[in-house]
């Protein structure tokens, strides 16, 4: 059991501030398997050089995030499709 | 959903926030009530990033849930001291009134609960994961909704019981207690499974609108077993609690 | 401005006198767990560690195999980017130089592979003549999962995001290619003296 392990409430700040919306309702499809579900519901490794959000079925990356330099990164590839 | 997410302000700037009064809740946990200049309101279970700053510049940020109900003026969080943190024993044994900190939100618009949303509330918590559970609570009697609710709380001791008085005014709350049963006691002493959770829990007949907060064991073996007695899975909302830090 | 907040400061040890930090470091009292995701259950009969890229095709050890290779203990202090240091720090491993003894790679750079999908990048040369081993014994004890076990890559002159956990395979490249931190914006060498966090640092 990984206890490292939070959700995607937990990044709720992080990705407000990317998407200058309220992200944890939104509903997000992995790329990599297509499961869907609310961002709240991904799971989020937050211990790290960076923010990682991966899917809670195939544990492929969604989205991963770092401040390089006090700026904010993302990579946004692992999402097929997000709606808010 | 689309609606409640609309209507969710996002701030995502960082405010000043002045600590107004520390209250000390059990021998490791407070509550600091926050003056918050511009709060633009929050939903019960929404919580905030708290940014603290040391003299060298150096900087921490932490995510408590927000333990006032929104009905209240000043904004409330309860933390529980992490013996190796870094944040949380300043906050619980250093804070005082004057301090300065900086927050952001309220963020989170998921695991919310509007008394409007209507009921009947299944609550379930593992130590500090009662805080947003509180929120809703304290929000559902401020509303005077008659929503019915149910609280299973897990906790190691009786002293390490949050808001104990209160609870029993707000709702009669299941309680085990997984390390130091009180002297005398005959209700539940042992960590949550599925028995229990039929028992002092809610139908999945009712069809509750169940919320599960606490470490993610904990809220990942209870999302499982209330599956298996039947709940239905997008009925059930979950936030884990960790360390991001301490 | 941010507002200071009283009495708030960072925690970290006070370091042994004459110890010498890396610029923007700290000592910490204990051993953080970072992790880009779950920890891999990696059972020993299903463990191969591989070299790739090499002259004669690809080498590869069981966990037997690798474990009958000659190895060391070796102390040295690590340095994480995100500012915690931790010296003095007990490992027993297999050195690279054991593994690449008559491997003709075909490569200046090698990208790390970790069970789990973790990749990073560094120059081969960082690799070689006694400053890498892979590491499968933490204080005397097997390397916990956690930590990277059953073994981890160990290269403590670069920063620790380049020691790559539950290590898989190293794989010689033509050219360097950016691994998995490398690609969101840190730095393609990691040299923690120089402080090369970030790429252009």
């Amino acid at each position: 059991m990984d206890e490292l392990r939070l959700d995607g409430n937990a990044a709720a700040g992080l990705l407000a501030e990317v998407f200058a919306a309220e992200a944890t309702a939104a509903l997000v499809r992995c790329a990599s398997c297509g499961a869907e579900g609310a961002v709240a519901t991904v799971q989020v490794y937050a211990h790290a050089p960076g923010t990682v959000l991966r899917c809670p079925g195939c544990d492929a990356v969604i989205m991963r995030f770092a401040r390089i330099r006090g700026e904010l990164v993302a990579d946004l590839r692992g999402i097929g499709r997000l709606s808010f | 959903m689309s609606s409640a997410t609309r209507a969710t302000e996002v701030s995502t700037g960082w405010r000043p926030a002045e600590v107004r009064e520390v209250v000390s809740e059990t021998p490791s946990a407070a509550t600091l009530v926050l003056d918050v200049p511009g709060w633009p309101g929050h939903r019960a279970g929404q919580h905030v990033d708290l940014r603290l700053t040391a003299e060298d510049g150096y900087q921490a940020t932490r995510s408590y849930s927000i333990a006032s109900a929104p009905e209240d003026v000043h904004v409330a969080i309860t933390v529980e001291r992490l013996d190796d943190g870094e944040v949380s024993p300043y906050l619980v044994e250093v804070a005082r009134p004057g301090d300065l900190l900086e927050l952001r939100g309220p963020v989170g618009g998921w695991f919310v609960w509007r008394a409007a949303d209507g009921g009947p509330l299944f609550l379930v918590a593992g130590g500090s994961g009662l805080v947003p559970l509180m929120a809703m609570l304290r929000h559902r009697a401020r509303t005077g909704s008659d929503a019915e609710a149910r609280l299973l709380l897990s906790a190691r001791s009786e002293e390490d019981v949050l808001y104990a008085d209160e609870l029993r005014e707000l709702v009669e709350p299941a309680i085990t207690y997984t390390r130091f049963p009180p002297a005398g006691w005959n209700g539940y002493a042992r960590r949550v499974d599925r028995a229990m959770l039929a028992e002092a829990g809610l139908p999945p007949g009712d069809r509750p609108r169940v919320f599960v907060c606490g470490p993610t064991g904990f809220v990942e073996g209870v999302a499982r077993e209330l599956v298996a007695l039947g709940h239905d899975p997008s009925r059930i909302r979950t936030e884990r609690f960790g360390a991001t830090g301490g | 401005m941010s507002p200071i907040t009283r009495g708030f400061r960072r925690r970290h040890a006070e370091p042994p006198a004459g110890a010498a930090l890396p610029p923007g470091q700290y000592l910490t009292p204990d051993f953080p767990v970072l992790s880009a995701g779950p920890t891999p259950d990696v059972p020993l009969d299903r463990w191969r560690l591989s070299i790739g890229g090499a002259a004669d095709g690809e080498r590869s050890w069981s966990w037997e195999e690798f474990r009958a290779l000659p190895s060391e203990s070796i102390t040295v202090d690590i340095h994480c980017v995100t500012s915690w240091s931790k010296l003095g720090t007990a490992w027993e491993g297999v050195s690279v130089d054991t593994l690449l003894d008559g491997v003709e790679p075909l490569g200046a750079y090698v990208m790390a592979h970790s069970y789990g999908g973790y990749t990073t990048n560094l120059p081969a040369e960082d690799l070689t003549d006694g400053k890498a081993w892979v590491a499968y014994a933490y204080d005397g004890r097997p390397l916990e999962p956690e930590h990277g076990g059953p073994a981890r890559l160990l290269v403590p002159h670069l920063y620790f995001w380049k020691s790559a956990k539950w290590l898989r395979a190293l794989e010689f490249l033509d050219a360097d290619e950016p691994g998995f931190w490398e690609s969101l914006g840190y730095h393609d060498y990691g040299d923690p003296w120089r402080e090369q966090r970030y790429q252009g640092d």
